[in-house]
């Protein structure tokens, strides 16, 4: 990224303009494009995704007018939200509730920097990488509490402390879940991360050890909880706090939480994608022309990705919310004694298998794979006695 | 760090500092701080501190502040009922600066402007370096600290089920 500026300097292309002042401009714009050639329609896509899953698991049709099977129902939505009039509560705090909801879309934007989409599409390959997204998870709770407390309504307020409680008690099990992965491969970076798996399931970190197996989904869970997502939305349960945090918003604002909530949904799989299934990693040899490797990586580690979007949609259309004294028995009593487990788990691998264990992976790999066989043929025997016409056709 | 780079974090930093005590809303003055230890943890990544810099953020900014404006937030504390309460500690915080300010001094006398501009080692700021300072010539603070750490979490808990 850098050294693409300093070519540019180098070639004379902004004059004699100073690099102080073109290092910001030209931050500011790739920032622009990626925001709006990118993550935008990335997260309308999501948007309209969930809404299709969803259907099609309660036998419905879904949104599908919108432009070919509804795809544009995103820039429909954000055209209506844009449209409608933005109203501030007279009671409302107005500095800090106009101020909330970008703080929230601050929050997982700046997540990107590090994501790696392909072994040269990362923003930046910090040394903290993991634990700079950690860090700004972290920061995106204060937004949350922000729009709850300036709402100056007892059901935001109520909303935004369950929030806060949520994030500040499942970032113990989530980063305690990240740790094996760190143990294994001594780096924080996220390349580094990848760059020590290989692009076969066995060399995934998913398949490494029972313990990495566990550390997997405790970190989904726990991601789940920390992005509010089904069954951990209590903070904006509607059958107790109308809409939680977000019941005095409207219009733009209301969108920008929207915005928040599903781009942190593919944050959440492209970090499982990294840590445990291997992100861009892909049979190398095949091919000498950078773009198409890039391409074919990219490619991969979007599939990856939405393999975790869509096991969260899932979720959220099949179980039930949970209580709140249920949420935090969940993280205390399970997932941070199941973290410390997997740590130590993991140290006593490392001593005994310093190279990883050889046979363990496969037995791993061909355990899950006989796992989904038996899942796909009962859905399979279930889609057969169910409506096909609905299920089989794509066209409605 | 650059001097115009120095300014340009400086100036914001000491104002959002000073808000913190100067704001009567206590809300603001949690949401100051949390600015001010933001801003704390960009200058660490000035100075190639990177995992100081994230450390700062998830610990302070984002675990403790959160649960200063969660019982703030929760306690509904209004900004009149503390206008009227005075501790007498003034007089004590201006012993205490100071007290600061005589530290600070002695240390820059010892330094020179030339202490700045030194080259860094290779890896300096990385998680490896400072993970190895941390277990070979710092394991004692870093053990006692633990311990210490241990203790208030016990004595957490203990009170917590009285």
């Amino acid at each position: 990224m850098q050294s693409f500026i300093d070519g540019l300097i180098a070639s004379g292309v902004f004059g004699g303009l100073p690099a102080e002042a073109i290092y910001p401009a030209m931050m500011f714009l790739f920032a622009s494009i990626v925001v709006f050639g990118f993550v935008l329609p990335l997260v309308t896509i999501t948007i309209w995704l969930e809404r299709r899953v969803w259907s099609r698991i309660q036998s419905r049709v879904g949104p599908n007018r919108v432009g070919p099977q509804g795809v544009l129902q995103g820039l429909a939505d954000g055209v209506k939200n844009i449209l409608k009039e933005d109203v501030v509560p007279d009671a409302a705090d107005r500095p800090l509730f106009v101020f909330a909801p970008y703080l929230l879309v601050w929050g997982f934007l700046a997540t990107f920097v590090v994501i790696p989409f392909s072994s040269a599409l990362v923003i930046a390959d910090l040394n903290v990488g993991i634990l700079y997204i950690v860090a700004i998870v972290a920061l995106s709770a204060v937004g949350v509490l922000m729009a709850g407390w300036a709402s100056n309504n007892k059901w935001s307020l109520l909303g935004g402390i369950r929030s806060a409680a949520q994030v500040v008690s499942y970032e113990i099990p989530a980063g305690l879940a990240l740790l094996p992965v760190v143990l294994l491969t001594g780096t924080l970076s996220t390349q580094g991360i990848i760059q020590a798996q290989g692009w076969a399931p066995w060399d995934w970190f998913l398949f490494h050890s029972p313990f990495t197996f566990i550390a997997a989904f405790a970190f989904y869970i726990s991601a789940l909880a920390e992005t509010n997502r089904t069954p951990f939305d209590i903070p904006e349960a509607e059958s107790e706090l109308v809409a939680g945090f977000a019941t005095e918003y409207s219009g733009f604002r209301f969108a920008l939480f929207f915005l928040a909530e599903w781009g942190s949904l593919y944050v959440t799989g492209a970090i499982m994608a990294v840590l445990f299934l291997g992100g861009w990693q892909i049979p190398t040899g095949w091919t000498n022309n950078t773009v198409v490797l890039n391409i074919a990586q990219l490619t991969v580690f979007f599939l990856k990705a939405y393999f975790w979007v869509f096991l969260a949609m899932w979720i959220r259309a099949t179980l039930p919310r949970i209580r709140v004294d249920q949420m935090m028995s969940l993280c205390w009593k399970y997932l941070v004694p199941l973290g410390f487990v997997n740590l130590v788990g993991t140290a006593v691998w490392m001593v005994i298998w310093p190279e990883g264990n050889t046979f363990v992976p496969y037995l791993m790999v061909v355990g899950t794979l006989a796992l989904l066989v038996i899942f796909f043929r009962r859905v399979l025997y279930h889609l057969r006695r169910a409506k096909p016409e609905l299920y089989f056709n794509p066209a409605i | 760090m650059d001097f115009v780079t120095f300014f340009a974090l400086a100036i914001p930093l000491v104002v959002v500092a000073v808000m913190v005590i100067a704001h009567p809303s206590p809300v603001y003055s949690a949401l100051f701080l949390v600015m001010t230890l933001f801003l704390l943890a960009v200058y660490f990544l000035f100075l190639n501190a990177h995992m100081v810099a994230a450390l700062q953020i998830i610990v302070y900014a984002g675990a403790i502040m959160v649960l200063f404006l969660f019982v703030i937030m929760l306690l509904n504390l209004q900004s009149d009922t503390l206008r009227t309460q005075r501790h007498g500690l003034g007089r004590v915080a201006i012993i205490g600066g100071v007290i600061l300010l005589a530290e600070l001094g002695l240390l820059l006398q010892g330094s020179s402007s030339e202490l700045a501009e030194s080259s860094l080692p290779e890896n300096f700021g990385t998680v490896e370096a400072l993970g190895s300072q941390l277990f070979t010539k710092y394991l004692l603070p870093f053990e006692i600290t633990g311990i210490l750490l241990l203790v208030a979490v016990v004595g957490a808990v203990v009170l917590a089920k009285r």
